[in-house]
């Protein structure tokens, strides 16, 4: 059948982490990112929602299953109170999730446990790589294979929270397959910049760059054991995130937009009354619909492993990037100079959006 | 409630064996009937008046969906209006003109459906489910009232002395106006809905829509239109002189209260019908794509789905935007059909669906045209002729422009005088 409501449980999850992402989230948004820094204690109520803990099975310590449409929803929710925000606190996904779904029983047992009891704490992976050409699928960073042990070279970008990072997942090129290693933090050969990434947007969120000179990891380190992993889910779930995540940047922009239109008067009348106004949230809104389908058909398709479901995937983040960018420009546009400043969010949420196009990455569901 | 994606099976199996008529019986007969004009599809009407009779109802309508008979038997979800996208589609990517020729009643009977008593529609509808297909159609547009309804002119008076309401007018742009109206041998007898004043003093609150049956005195098909596509749906031009049909053929109340619920129940039926009108838009589209990919694929040019955007060719990324377009537009008339079918409201999501569909359709279409360069303007192709289709889904059932009012005064929560 089709339908297209959250269930229950997944309305609950929505309505918590929509509050927190209205009520703590949004309020500071701003002041982290002039300040490059998100509170300790707001990303740790973001992750006492529970978000990632209920993806985790009690086997491995967490009280749910993982699935990426609950994981779309939570992750447009947190989105939508603040990008930076939803990232740190999803950080520690990037290391779970990657385990959880391609991960050797071994692997399982030994980390998960240890990322979701208790506090949040310092998580990460290394995808990105700092070329025009980035492509997850053809990574420049290697791993060589000798003596039961793997050698990973190689420079990353973008990895969040790097510095402070317990254990860090590093996507590499092994004979033209993408696979993950799992590298602790005194690992010898790699080395954190001190200094942070500086970029367009997410200044709040502390991003580095990542250099392995010849890093040994024992096989065992593998992303699933000897065999490897297929990184094509892994992949797939990155790309939903970042869809998701677009969703709710975009939603926040048109809200505000709209918002914004129905108080601002010009002529004697409101300017959302005007249709050169009206008509662009009425098209910024179709968008966002268009996309949220997407993305959640692509979810379903993932979480019921069909076929379609990894090219879908491609589909919703190549198409909700672009309607990030489309929103969120507008929003700045209906603004006008208002929305320029700084003074209010939409130009934070435009340079925002256009980092879904080359951000893949940074979050997972 | 839940998130689901999994296409019921119903829907599945007439996909199936709707995708075999569109072949054999559309598209093998769609250059022919573009180009011969008001020609009469009589295979196609026939075949599928049969078919339509051997499966129920006699036409596309959804039928009402009862409560299963055993209590015990777990209650399946409707799925009337889901499954009629999916077989409108079906059909528009067969011929979507060829589609407009399906007989059963299209719109008037919608309107039928929508706003008459339960003696009315057993009067007017029982036709579609006889021996032979029959017809029926809306008059709406007026050569001065387009996407505008409240202009209407077109007048009706009682005539008390008889009983009967006496109506004056001209409506344009009346699809399968003729087959609805002048009576064919191997046709049964159609009705028109016009649409009309019965006082003009109250504007909207005062327009109503009358059943004219096939045959009725003073009523004269002026014209069949000349169109860019859709050539072998005829488009109508009607003129109505002193028409007298009986007082019980008004749908809806005879009297006017000086509000507009009444003319607002009449758009609502475009909340049931807009979604459908995009799912047709959609099948050209998927149309158009289809051949796109097939032809770029004879002459090797591969789509690298998975690739980031930069290292794509500027042929891929069209293509791959193309497929978003056209996944994410028909997720939306699902689930505008999926809110129609469990009684939902969906003004919003119904006119969303319109939008997107009206820009999906037309794009899609005008790009693969333009990606085919020389092949994609020749008429060896049914591309060219997709593309002329294609352009309608923006202007019918309320143009693009038109559904973008309609979503921005729903998300605005603006009325009609705010937001003109």
């Amino acid at each position: 059948m089709y339908s297209f409501e959250p269930n229950e449980e997944q309305q609950m999850l929505v309505d918590a982490v929509g509050k927190y992402a209205s009520t703590d989230l949004r309020p500071a948004a701003r002041e982290a990112e002039e300040s490059r820094e998100l509170p300790k204690k707001l990303v740790g109520k973001g992750w006492e929602l529970g978000v990632l803990q209920a993806s985790i099975p009690d086997a491995y310590g967490g009280f749910g299953e993982r699935s990426a449409v609950t994981g779309a929803l939570a992750a447009e929710e947190l989105a939508f109170g603040d990008l930076a925000g939803a990232f740190a606190i999803g950080a520690p996904n990037l290391f779970a999730l990657p385990i959880l779904l391609a991960g050797s029983e071994e692997q399982k047992k030994e980390y998960l446990p240890k990322v979701i009891e208790g506090e949040w704490r310092p998580y990460t992976a290394a995808l990105i790589e700092y070329s025009f050409d980035f492509d997850p699928s053809d990574l420049r960073t290697t791993a060589k294979f000798s003596n039961n042990e793997y050698c990973i070279s190689g420079e990353k970008a973008f990895v969040p929270f790097a510095k402070d990072a317990e254990a860090l997942i590093v996507y590499a090129n092994l004979d033209g397959r993408t696979q993950g290693f799992i590298v602790t933090k005194n690992a010898a050969g790699l080395t954190i910049n001190n200094e942070r990434e500086n970029l367009m947007g997410l200044n709040a969120l502390p991003l580095y760059r990542v250099k392995l000179d010849n890093v040994t990891v024992s096989a065992s380190d593998r992303l699933g054991g000897a065999s490897g992993h297929d990184f094509e889910p892994v992949l797939a779930s990155m790309r939903l995130a970042s869809a998701a995540a677009a969703l709710g940047v975009a939603r926040a922009a048109f809200e505000y937009s709209r918002d914004y239109a129905k108080e601002r008067e010009a002529f004697g009348v409101k300017i959302a009354q005007k249709q050169a106004v009206a008509f662009m949230l009425a098209e910024m809104r179709t968008e966002i619909e268009a996309m949220r389908l997407l993305t959640w058909e692509a979810a379903w398709k993932l979480d019921n492993a069909k076929g379609d479901a990894f090219s879908e995937a491609y589909l919703a983040s190549v198409g909700a990037a672009d309607m990030a960018m489309m929103v969120t420009d507008r929003a700045v546009q209906i603004l006008g100079g208002h929305g320029y400043i700084r003074e209010h969010p939409v130009e934070m949420w435009m340079r925002n959006g256009r980092g879904f196009a080359m951000l893949t990455g940074l979050a997972m569901v | 409630m839940t998130i689901e994606f999994e296409s019921p099976k119903p829907i599945a199996q007439t996909q199936f064996v709707l995708k075999t008529v569109a072949e054999e019986m559309m598209r093998s007969k769609s250059r022919y009937f573009d180009e011969h004009e008001h020609e009469i599809p009589w295979d196609y009407i026939e075949f599928m008046h049969t078919a339509m009779k051997t499966t129920g109802g006699g036409s596309l309508a959804p039928k009402d969906e009862k409560a299963e008979a055993d209590p015990n038997k777990p209650k399946r979800p409707p799925i009337g209006y889901q499954l009629l996208a999916a077989q409108i589609e079906t059909l528009a990517w067969g011929d979507v003109g060829m589609y407009l020729v399906t007989p059963g009643g299209g719109l008037g009977a919608a309107a039928v459906q929508a706003a008459a008593s339960p003696e009315q529609k057993a009067k007017f509808l029982a036709r579609f489910g006889g021996e032979k297909p029959a017809f029926a159609a809306m008059c709406m547009t007026e050569a001065g009232a387009g996407s505008d309804t409240s202009a209407i002119r077109t007048r009706a008076v009682l005539d008390e002395k008889t009983n009967e309401w006496v109506i004056n007018g001209e409506k344009i742009f009346v699809t399968a106006g003729d087959k609805s109206f002048n009576s064919y041998e191997k046709l049964d007898r159609g009705f028109i809905v016009v649409w009309a004043s019965i006082d003009p003093s109250a504007g909207r609150a005062g327009m109503r829509a009358f059943v004219v049956e096939s045959g009725t005195p003073g009523v004269k098909i002026a014209k069949l239109e000349h169109k860019m596509g859709i050539r072998v749906s005829d488009t109508a031009a009607i003129s109505l002189m002193d028409v007298r049909v009986p007082f019980d053929h008004i749908l809806g109340s005879p009297t006017v209260e000086k509000t507009t619920t009444g003319f607002k129940g009449a758009m609502a039926t475009f909340d049931a019908t807009r979604p459908l009108v995009a799912a047709s838009g959609l099948g050209v589209a998927r149309a158009a794509l289809e051949f796109l990919k097939e032809k770029l694929k004879e002459n090797g040019v591969e789509i690298r789905y998975g690739l980031p955007r930069q290292k794509l060719s500027n042929i891929e990324r069209e293509v791959i935007d193309m497929d978003i377009m056209l996944k994410s537009a028909w997720l939306m008339v699902l689930k505008a059909v999926w809110m129609a079918d469990n009684k939902k409201s969906n003004a919003l999501e119904s006119s969303m669906s319109k939008v997107k569909s009206g820009d999906v359709t037309t794009k899609i279409t005008q790009k693969a045209v333009e990606i085919m360069g020389p092949l994609g303007y020749s008429r060896e192709f049914l591309l060219e002729k997709w593309f002329r289709d294609a352009k309608i889904t923006d202007i019918y059932e309320g143009t693009g422009q038109i559904n973008r009012l309609v979503v921005a005064r729903q998300i605005l929560g603006y009325s009609g005088s705010e937001l003109r």
